[in-house]
């Protein structure tokens, strides 16, 4: 335990000392934000139609929470991973007996723990820019960020167990993070898309992350279809993560 | 004396290349053992399953009663290893690195000690990219070390050094000895085995071809052994009757004595005997590196190995 909360402790800051993912996790959201919000506005769709009838602000914030966390499992995590294996750090660890799950444990951790300042830094910027929508159930939202949060922690790790080099593993990450961004909930509102996008979409673990945030921020109540397919992505993503794990 | 490793028939082989093909030795408590040879001639592959890192295809092995294939997490933490092809995360700092590999031991460890005998304490709060090869260097060994293993294995540590720190290196590993664990050492400079090692095993096409301390083998296959110094007499004919002299050549007033045996000693009474004191009478000892030219046709540092 000593061994993971040091691990996860030195991760944290090597996080901290990589600015591309700084970047990504902390400032591109808040970008997106305030585009999106000086576009938009946070005035309700008079006919309820687009933004699943709230305003726009009120529909983005708990998405661009699912984008942080997406950004962090996706483009950050896969990467440090890909790059500890062919830099040979995974197999100075195992010389040293390093369990495999503390290695991954504060990877997931580190996942976790910037997802959550990234959020808490989004929704301040958001409070302070426009008068958003607290979240109607905190604890179900709380719940929600942990699993949605956990779901693209393995992912990263499922990506980064079979991505061979930090090259590729970067690219892959950013691949999917855009299209995940344009479709799956972040980007324009699910109502336009055509019928062939919001099929793809309903193929993205990011929106499954999304409904399953907004759902309890808007009042719709918890959500358990999406909790099934989230926890589904989760168990999926590690099972086949164990299996193609590589030291080298 | 007892066996903290022993390798018999060890055989790796990845698909159809044969890395290592029939090794075997045995390494004492407290000795420095060194593996010497070429690249490419098992060498890293043989320490790599002693480690637990690579799986033997066949072959007994034994680390301190554990068998590597079976025992390797528990095995691990008794050892340190330097690894030829590992790096940290470049934004480790020094101090960081130390720290969190300390906690990888069962004990508690003096890290900060073992940071200022390897020079790293200036710098500590350097990251792991801004540090000169040779730092890097040492912090990996460092690294090997910091959790006082009984067995340590160090796979080409001085490489990258310069002179200077690799003769505080050398010290090091003495040191290391001296508290009692054993050394395994990887190298292809020769002069190091020589300096550092008890015996050593040299290695060429994944089979042991000699094995012995670095005296035995140089007495054994370096060939003779030459004295040399200058007289300006031309008559030196006599100097054919000491025992062991096989050769005698001049080039100018330089003479050169080839021989085996205790050839300094003898040569040197003979030609006091014949009133000849020369100042610069010099013994040239075959070395190791003699001996492994003898052995594998070739010369270490040929083929534009990476020093």
């Amino acid at each position: 335990m000593t061994v993971l909360r040091k691990m996860t402790w030195v991760e944290l800051k090597l996080f901290l000392r990589e600015p591309l993912t700084v970047i990504f996790t902390l400032a591109l959201p808040l970008v997106v934000l305030f585009i999106l919000g000086g576009v938009f506005g946070n005035t309700p769709d008079p006919e309820g139609v687009v933004y699943r009838g709230v305003g726009a602000m009120d529909y983005y914030v708990p998405a661009y929470i699912g984008l942080v966390i997406a950004s962090v499992g996706l483009v950050g995590l896969p990467m440090h991973l890909a790059a500890y294996r062919e830099r040979g750090v995974l197999r100075r660890f195992k010389a040293s007996s390093v369990p495999a799950g503390n290695v991954v444990g504060s990877q997931v951790a580190v996942t976790m723990i910037s997802a959550a300042a990234g959020s808490l830094l989004l929704m301040a910027a958001a409070r302070l820019a426009y008068s958003f929508q607290a979240p109607h159930a905190p604890e179900q939202v709380v719940l929600a960020f942990v699993l949605a949060a956990l779901s693209f922690s393995a992912l990263g790790v499922l990506l980064g167990a079979l991505l061979p080099t930090a090259r590729a593993a970067q690219g892959a990450g950013i691949l999917l993070w855009f299209v995940m961004l344009f479709i799956g909930g972040a980007g324009p509102p699910p109502e336009v898309l055509t019928d062939s996008m919001r099929f793809v979409a309903q193929l993205t673990p990011l929106q499954h992350a999304i409904t399953l945030l907004q759902d309890p921020w808007l009042g719709f109540g918890w959500n358990w279809r999406e909790t099934l397919v989230v926890a589904g992505i989760t168990a999926a993503s590690a099972l086949i993560a164990l299996r193609f794990f590589r030291w080298e | 004396m007892s066996a903290v490793i022993q390798i018999e028939h060890l055989r790796k082989t990845y698909g159809r290349t044969v890395a290592v093909d029939d090794v075997s030795f045995a390494v004492e408590r407290g000795e420095i053992f060194g593996l010497l040879g070429p690249n490419g001639a098992g060498k890293t592959t043989t320490v790599e399953c002693l480690q637990g890192l690579r799986a033997a295809d066949a072959g007994y092995l034994r680390v301190l009663g554990l068998d590597p294939r079976t025992q390797a997490a528990e095995l691990r933490l008794r050892i340190g290893c330097q690894l030829q092809e590992s790096a940290l995360p470049d934004r480790i700092k020094v101090w960081e690195a130390l720290d969190l590999f300390a906690a990888f031991g069962r004990k508690q460890t003096d890290w900060l000690r073992c940071m200022e005998q390897w020079g790293l304490a200036q710098k500590s709060k350097a990251t792991f990219a801004s540090l000169s090869g040779g730092q890097r260097q040492r912090l990996l060994v460092a690294l090997a070390l910091v959790n006082e293993p009984e067995v340590v294995f160090l796979d080409e540590m001085t490489t990258g050094l310069d002179p200077g720190s690799r003769r505080v290196a050398w010290d090091l590993i003495r040191a290391i000895r001296e508290r009692g664990a054993t050394v395994v050492l990887v190298t292809h400079f020769m002069d190091e085995a020589e300096a550092l090692c008890d015996r050593v095993a040299i290695v060429d096409e994944g089979r042991v071809s000699a094995l012995g301390a670095p005296w035995q083998l140089i007495e054994r296959y370096a060939g003779p052994g030459r004295v040399t110094f200058s007289a300006a007499e031309h008559d030196l004919t006599w100097l054919h009757a000491v025992p062991g002299v096989e050769s005698v050549t001049h080039s100018g007033l330089r003479i050169s004595v080839e021989g085996t045996g205790p050839l300094l000693a003898l040569v040197a009474a003979a030609l006091v005997e014949h009133g000849i004191a020369p100042l610069d009478l010099a013994n040239q000892r075959p070395t190791l590196e003699e001996v492994f030219l003898a052995l594998t046709g070739r010369r270490t540092l040929e083929e534009g190995e990476t020093p």
